[in-house]
C-alpha cells in the first residue's frame, strides 16, 4: 500500500509538472508578428457601449483562423499573421488596445457561431463568409473584402477551366465549409472532405482528387507556395464571399462603430497598408474596401 | 427535432458507410489479429519478432498518426488508390488488429496448460495444436474483450471522417456547420447513430461474458 | 509459456526456422529498402529539408505542442480516475435505483466516439478546445475505468467480500477497505493500457483544433511549405510512439511487480483476459 502511495505522488508530480511546463510554454504574448500600428491615445465612448467596456478593460479576445495562408496563419513563433490579423490590429488599435493586448484564439469553421455566441471572443475576423444563414445567430460587419469560390488543379491539368467540369469528379474542400456545401450542391461534383485545406494538397499532388475548391485568395497562397505543382484552373471566381467581422447578434453599436472604422481605414490608406504586408506579397492588384453592409 | 427527420437520408447514408467501414476493417483485423497471435507463440523465432514489433508499436500510434500514414505517406509510396475508403479501411484493420493480437495471446494463456500437452502427447504439431486445441478455447474466453475492441473500432472509424472519407462523423460536422442554430441537436443526432451499433454490441459483449462465467 | 505449445525444435526443424527467419528478414529488409529509395527519389531525405531541425523554433512549437498534448493527458488522467472509480462504486451499488440509471450512462458513454464528445463540448458549450479535449477524454475514459475496476472486484474470490461483511464491515466499507485495493492492484497493468489510449487520445485534439503535437505539425508544415511535411511528420510520429512505449514498459513493469507480490501473497487467479485497454 505504502508502494502505491509513492507512486500516486510521484504521477501527481509529474502531471503537475507538465502542466506547469505547458502553461509557461502559452503563457507569452502576441507581441510582433507583422505590423504594430499605434493604439489611439485614451478614446471616449459612450457609457455602456461593448467598445467602452473594451477599451476600458483594454484587451479584446479575436478569433480567427490559423492555417489560413496570407490571411490567418501562424507562424512558428506561435502568432498569427494575415490579412485578417492586420484587420484585428486596426480596429484594436482605434479602440485603444495595444497589438500585444489582443488575445488571438484559433476558430476553425465549424466554432465560429458558438464562440460569439458565448462570448468566448468578442470578434472573430477569419475569412468569415456573410450569409443569411449565419445572420441569424451572429451579426456581420463589414464586409472588409470580397473574395470568390475557386478552383485549383495540377499544373499538368487543363482539362478544368470551370466549375462545371468537375461534374462527377472528386474535388476535395473542408468538411462543413460553404465552397464545400456550393460544389456539391451546385455543380454536382464528389466530395472528399477533409480536417484543413492544407490537408488537400496530398490528395491533389497524388492525383487522388481532381481538384481543390475554396476561396480565391486561400487557393492562391498555396500556388504561390509550389508554384511548380498548382495552378488556379483559372482567375473568375464563381461566387462571391463577402467576408465579414463577426459579432454578438444585434449589438449594433458596436457594428456600426467597427463599420466607420473600415472605411476610415480605407481613406487613411491603412487598408492599402495592411493589404501589401501580408496578401499583396501574392496577390498584386489591391483591392478597395467594398461597399460596406449596413442593415 | 426537425434538423434530424430533414436531415435523415444523410444520417443514413452516414451510418451506412460507418456500418461499411468497421464491418470490413474488423473482418481483416479480425483475421490479421488472430494470425499475429499465431505467430507471436510459434516456434519461429522471425515470426515472433515480427509479431511483437508489429503489435508493440501499432499500440503505441496514435490512430490519427496511422491514418495520416494511411492516406498521405502510402500513395507517396506510389500505392495509389482511387476510393479514400481504401485508405481509412488499412488504417483501422492494422491498428485495431495489433488489440486483437494481445487480446487473442491473453485468451491462449488462459487456456490451461494440460490442454496442450495432452495434445501433444497424441502426436499434434504446432499447427494441430493451435488450431485444433487452443485457439477454439482460447477464442471462447476472449469474445467479450474482442467484441470490447470492436466497438472501440466502430467509434475509432469516425477518425476517418477527417481523413477524407464521408461517413457519420463526417455528415455530423457537415450539418452542424450548415445550422449553427441546432448545433446541439445535431450532434445528438449523430450520437444516437453510432449508439445504435456499439450498445447493442456492449449488452452483447456482456451477455456472452455472463455466459462464458457459467460455463467455466 | 510458448514451448508448451510444440516439443523442442530438433536441429532439423531448427534449420528450417532459420532460413524462414533468414528470408523474413531478407523480405522485410528489401521492403523497408524499396519505401526508403521511393522516398529518396522524391528528395524527402535531401539535407534542406531536415535543416529546419537545427532551429530553435522548431524545437519549441514542437516541445509546445507536446507540452500541450501532456497536459491535457495529465489532467484527465487525473480527473477520470477518481471519477471512474466514483462510477464504479455507483455501478456496482446494491441499490438498483443507484446501480442501473448509471449503468445507462456508462453504456452512453462508452458507446461514444470520443471525438464526438469533443466536438460536442466545443460546439454545444462553446468551450475553449483545451476544455473540450480534456472533457471528451475524461467522459469516456472515467467509463472505461469504472468498467476496468469493475471487472477487477467481479474477479476477486467471493470469500474476501463475505469475510469482510461477517466480521461486521458495512458493505460500502468491504468495499472501500478490501475488494477495491485488491482490484486496483490486480488491474494496474489495464489501468496503465487505458492511460496510454489516453495519452493517444489527445491526438483527436488535431480535430477540434486544439494546438496538440499533431496539430503544431500540421501548423508547421502549412507555414514551412509542404516540402517539410513529412520530415516533421515523422519527428513528430518518433516522440509518439517512443513516449506511448515508455508508459507501456511502465505497465509492463509493474505488471512484473504485481505477479511477483501476488505469488508470494494470496494465490493468483487465472490470468483475466479482460480489455487490455480498448483501443
Amino acid at each position: 500500500m505504502k508502494a502505491f502511495l509513492t507512486r500516486r505522488k510521484s504521477f501527481v508530480v509529474a502531471a503537475t509538472a507538465a502542466l506547469a511546463l505547458s502553461l509557461s510554454a502559452c503563457g507569452g504574448g502576441d507581441a510582433g508578428g507583422g505590423s504594430n500600428p499605434a493604439p489611439v491615445e485614451k478614446p471616449t465612448f459612450a457609457a455602456g457601449t461593448t467598445m467602452e467596456k473594451l477599451s476600458s478593460a483594454g484587451t479584446i479576445k479575436i478569433g480567427t483562423k490559423f492555417d489560413q495562408p496570407l490571411f490567418g496563419q501562424v507562424g512558428l513563433d506561435g502568432k498569427p499573421v494575415g490579412f485578417d490579423v492586420e484587420i484585428g490590429k486596426l480596429i484594436a488599435a482605434k479602440l485603444g488596445i495595444a497589438a500585444d493586448k489582443i488575445e488571438w484564439s484559433e476558430t476553425v469553421s465549424a466554432n465560429r457561431e458558438p464562440f460569439i455566441e458565448q462570448g468566448k471572443v468578442d470578434l472573430v475576423i477569419a475569412t468569415y463568409t456573410i450569409n443569411d444563414k449565419r445572420k441569424q445567430v451572429v451579426s456581420f460587419a463589414g464586409p472588409y473584402y470580397e473574395a470568390g469560390q475557386a478552383l485549383m488543379v495540377n499544373k499538368d491539368n487543363d482539362s478544368i477551366k470551370k466549375p462545371e467540369d468537375v461534374k462527377g469528379k472528386k474535388v476535395c474542400s473542408v468538411t462543413g465549409s460553404t465552397p464545400a456545401a456550393t460544389i456539391v450542391d451546385k455543380y454536382g461534383a464528389e466530395l472528399v472532405p477533409a480536417a484543413t485545406y492544407s490537408a488537400c494538397l496530398e490528395p491533389l499532388r497524388n492525383k487522388q482528387v481532381e481538384a481543390v475548391t475554396t476561396d480565391n485568395v486561400i487557393l492562391a497562397g498555396f500556388v504561390d507556395k509550389e508554384p511548380d505543382a498548382f495552378k488556379l484552373a483559372s482567375d473568375e471566381t464563381f461566387t462571391k464571399e463577402p467576408y465579414g467581422i463577426g459579432l454578438k447578434k444585434d449589438d449594433t453599436e458596436f457594428r456600426n462603430w467597427i463599420n466607420d472604422q473600415l472605411e476610415s481605414f480605407e481613406k487613411d490608406g491603412d487598408y492599402k497598408k495592411a493589404w501589401e504586408a501580408t496578401a499583396g506579397s501574392v496577390i498584386k492588384t489591391a483591392p478597395s474596401l467594398p461597399t460596406i453592409n449596413r442593415y | 427535432m426537425d434538423v434530424i427527420i430533414e436531415n435523415l437520408p444523410l444520417y443514413w447514408e452516414g451510418f451506412l458507410r460507418t456500418l461499411f467501414l468497421s464491418a470490413v476493417s474488423g473482418v481483416i483485423a479480425l483475421v490479421l489479429g488472430t494470425l499475429l497471435a499465431a505467430a507471436r507463440v510459434s516456434p519461429v523465432a522471425a515470426l515472433r519478432g515480427f509479431s511483437t514489433v508489429y503489435v508493440e508499436v501499432l499500440r503505441n500510434t496514435p490512430l490519427t498518426i496511422a491514418f495520416f500514414f494511411a492516406a498521405i505517406v502510402l500513395p507517396r509510396l506510389g500505392v495509389k488508390f482511387e476510393q479514400f475508403e481504401i485508405a481509412a479501411i488499412i488504417a483501422l484493420s492494422t491498428y485495431t488488429a495489433a488489440f486483437i493480437a494481445e487480446a487473442v495471446r491473453s485468451g491462449v494463456n488462459s487456456v490451461p496448460v494440460g490442454q496442450a500437452e495432452a495434445a501433444r502427447s497424441i502426436g499434434m504439431g504446432f499447427g494441430q495444436v493451435l488450431s485444433l486445441i487452443i485457439l477454439p478455447q482460447a477464442l471462447r474466453t476472449v469474445i467479450p474483450p474482442l467484441i470490447n475492441i470492436l466497438i472501440a473500432l466502430v467509434k475509432n472509424s469516425s477518425v476517418a471522417g477527417a481523413f477524407f472519407v464521408l461517413e457519420l462523423f463526417g455528415y455530423g460536422r457537415q450539418l452542424a456547420n450548415a445550422n449553427g442554430d441546432a448545433v446541439i441537436t445535431v450532434l445528438l443526432g449523430t450520437a444516437f447513430f453510432y449508439l445504435l451499433l456499439t450498445v447493442p454490441l456492449g449488452i452483447l459483449a456482456s451477455t456472452v461474458e455472463r455466459k462464458v462465467a457459467i460455463a467455466r | 509459456m510458448s514451448s508448451v505449445l510444440y516439443d523442442v525444435p530438433g536441429p532439423k526443424a531448427r534449420r528450417i526456422s532459420l532460413i524462414a527467419s533468414i528470408a523474413g528478414a531478407v523480405l522485410i529488409l528489401g521492403l523497408v529498402a524499396w519505401i526508403v529509395m521511393i522516398l529518396a527519389q522524391q528528395g524527402i531525405f535531401e539535407g534542406r529539408r531536415w535543416q529546419i531541425f537545427t532551429r530553435a523554433d522548431v524545437w519549441r512549437l514542437l516541445g509546445n505542442g507536446l507540452g500541450a498534448t501532456l497536459s491535457a493527458a495529465a489532467l484527465a488522467a487525473v480527473i477520470a480516475f477518481p471519477l471512474g472509480l466514483a462510477l464504479c462504486l455507483f455501478r456496482i451499488a446494491d441499490s438498483p435505483i443507484i446501480r442501473i440509471p448509471v449503468r445507462v450512462v456508462l453504456e452512453f458513454l462508452r458507446g461514444m466516439p470520443v471525438v464526438l464528445m469533443m466536438l460536442f463540448v466545443l460546439l454545444g458549450f462553446g468551450t475553449s478546445p483545451f476544455i473540450a479535449v480534456v472533457t471528451g477524454l475524461v467522459l469516456y475514459n472515467a467509463a472505461v475505468f469504472a468498467e476496468i475496476i469493475r471487472a477487477g472486484i467481479s474477479s476477486l474470490p467471493k470469500g474476501q467480500r463475505e469475510a469482510g461483511l461477517a466480521i461486521g464491515l458495512t458493505s460500502y466499507r468491504s468495499r472501500m477497505l478490501i475488494e477495491l485495493p485488491q482490484a486496483i492492484r490486480r488491474m494496474m497493468p489495464s489501468l496503465v493500457a487505458q492511460m496510454v489510449v489516453l495519452l493517444k487520445d489527445t491526438s483527436l485534439g488535431y480535430i477540434v483544433a486544439y494546438g496538440e503535437l499533431l496539430r503544431a505539425v500540421q501548423v508547421m508544415a502549412d507555414f514551412l511549405g509542404n516540402a517539410f511535411l513529412f520530415p516533421v511528420f515523422f519527428v513528430a510520429a518518433a516522440i509518439y510512439i517512443a513516449i506511448n512505449i515508455l508508459v507501456s514498459r511502465l505497465a509492463v513493469w509493474i505488471e512484473r511487480r504485481g505477479s511477483k507480490k501476488a505469488a508470494g501473497g494470496t494465490a493468483k487467479a487465472e490470468p483475466a483476459a479482460v480489455e487490455a485497454g480498448a483501443p
